[in-house]
């Protein structure tokens, strides 16, 4: 038993423990999973003085309600969190991007992400919790990852194996930029689509639906018409990769996905921007915009670069 | 062989062997899946073989596209590569209460129930892959007579071990998942155990598999 730990008061809606995810099981139906918006989770861990791989609580919409016991120990959100901190009795707003020092009986509630999916909550220190495949990550549908591949809940605890003695307060000023359009690379069937179909996919607005998860993101809007085949033989997929199935409503594949799929790909979200894709929330809109391969090269080069700039400055 | 490599997205090779779905092609594909695993070439994080294409996915922050194709094209893959693949036994139970389909097929196939296990049990299944959910094996090549549409609309869940057929294929649901293939029988043999890190998958690309009939009783007193 651990002497430091947060006991969940509530847990959220879609509340897990992710790190960078797990490679090399595609082949065996597993997927990478890991922290969704990967940017968020290395800041995260900067933020708390944690190495940047370290496990972290990933929350979608509604976070969790913590309550502390043990030692003091610092943690820092990441994202559009609205969250409170409760000391004694005073209950003071928190702010993102910024690190709080907790004491024993202190409690952190994350009441909701604004305009956005995704948050992030780093505790300063190592979190007791078992690997599979050398990953953290709890994919929820394969029942996979820590804590038994479930999501947190009620009453149970997240213990801490160690508590960083570096208690320095960090900040940093990071706006999660909304774009309008999400880039694309031409998918693997794009001729399977009519002229209209690929104009629609490229010129029309799509609104995210409800029916989005950490699996894939569905979207709604102008029907994308087949003219070749409304299936193909089940082959291998990627997050990013944009299938549409009979009824003409794209599915792009995100970070749990299933490993093969037989419907048709028109398109693939460039690595650059996908970030900023899995953080639109249900009733956005997309907008598709095509590049080659060679921009898309270049693009994630400018991603990293101003990820690794980020870091830096923390 | 490889007959075309593209990309797909700006973090994946697309291999492509061919449109046929079929043994020798699936060998092949099997044969560059293995050889490129052993080989352990820069960046590479991820292989995902299926009937005829193989993905090669790659960090980008270590590699990209050109750097990747190059390496898989000088690559020398051993195409009389013995593929090292086991014999597998499996026992299903095909109990109406476990044969969720049995009616929907026997209309289909025009087929009675007993004819339809007979055939289904008289067959030698190859499997040509893994995947969708962990561990799920894709088996093939199920007779002309046995082969039968998926669903119209997907169960919400299938039941976990649950045997399925569509066209050439048959199937076994590792867990419980959203599916439309057509229910046979279930499985009482635990075909991905994600506790055994090293072995998870008990049935694997090449492998080949048989299914022998089991009683209820048998069904519900198994013991691995």
């Amino acid at each position: 038993m651990s002497d430091n730990y947060f006991e969940i008061i509530r847990p959220g809606i879609n509340t897990t423990f992710q790190d960078k995810g797990r490679d090399h099981l595609y082949h065996i139906g597993i997927p990478f999973s890991g922290a969704m918006d990967n940017r968020n989770y290395l800041i995260a861990n900067k933020l708390v003085n944690n190495n940047l791989d370290s496990a972290i609580i990933e929350f979608a919409y509604q976070g969790p309600h913590l309550k502390y016991t043990g030692g003091k120990i610092n943690f820092a959100i990441t994202g559009d969190v609205i969250f409170t901190i409760k000391k004694d009795d005073t209950e003071i707003e928190g702010k993102c991007y910024e690190s709080y020092q907790i004491e024993n009986g202190n409690e952190i509630n994350i009441i909701s992400t604004s305009k956005s999916v995704y948050g992030y909550l780093a505790l300063g220190g190592e979190l007791d919790i078992k690997l599979q495949w050398n990953s953290c990550s709890i994919n929820t549908k394969a029942n996979i990852g820590s804590n038994d591949g479930k999501k947190l809940d009620t009453g149970q605890r997240v213990n801490l194996k160690k508590i960083n003695s570096n208690k320095d307060i960090k900040k940093t000023s990071y706006i999660n930029t909304k774009i309008e359009n999400i880039r694309v690379i031409k998918g693997t069937n794009f001729d399977y689509f009519s002229e209209e179909g690929k104009k629609i996919f490229y010129e029309k607005e799509f609104i995210v639906s409800k029916l989005s998860d950490r699996m894939g993101m569905r979207l709604e809007g102008p029907k994308i018409e087949n003219i070749i085949n409304t299936n193909i033989k089940s082959e291998g997929l990627i997050k990013g990769v944009i299938q549409v199935p009979a009824d003409g409503n794209p599915i792009i594949m995100l970070s749990d996905h299933g490993t093969v799929g037989g419907y048709p790909k028109i398109g693939a979200v460039v690595s650059a921007d996908y970030d900023r894709l899995v953080q639109m929330a249900p009733g956005s809109k997309i907008k598709f915009k095509e590049i080659n391969l060679s921009d898309a090269e270049t693009l994630f080069k400018l991603y990293e670069m101003e990820t690794q700039n980020l870091l830096s400055q923390i | 062989m490889i007959k075309n490599i593209s990309n797909l997205g700006d973090t994946a090779l697309y291999c492509d062997f061919g449109n046929e779905v079929n043994k020798s092609i699936n060998s092949q594909v099997i044969k560059y899946f293995k050889t490129i695993k052993e080989k352990k070439v820069k960046g590479i994080n991820n292989l995902t073989p299926s009937y005829n294409k193989l993905i090669i996915s790659y960090d980008l922050k270590q590699t990209n596209f050109n750097e990747v194709k190059k390496n898989i094209e000088n690559l020398n893959v051993e195409t009389n590569l013995k593929l090292n693949t086991k014999r597998i036994e499996i026992p299903v139970c095909c109990h109406e209460s476990l044969s969720l389909d049995v009616k929907r097929l026997e209309k289909i196939l025009n087929l009675s129930r007993d004819k339809i296990l007979e055939n289904f049990l008289n067959k030698e299944y190859f499997c040509y892959m893994t995947g969708f959910i962990a561990g799920m094996p894709f088996l093939g090549d199920l007779d002309q007579n046995m082969r039968a549409q998926r669903l119209e609309t997907p169960r919400v869940k299938v039941p976990k071990g649950s045997v399925g057929l569509t066209e050439q294929f048959a199937n076994i649901y590792t867990f419980e998942s959203p599916g439309g293939w057509n229910i046979f029988g279930n499985t009482p043999v635990k075909v991905f155990d994600s506790s055994l890190e090293d072995e998870p998958t008990l049935i694997n690309p090449g492998d080949t598999v048989t299914f022998k009939e089991i009683s209820l009783d048998q069904y519900k007193n198994y013991n691995e």
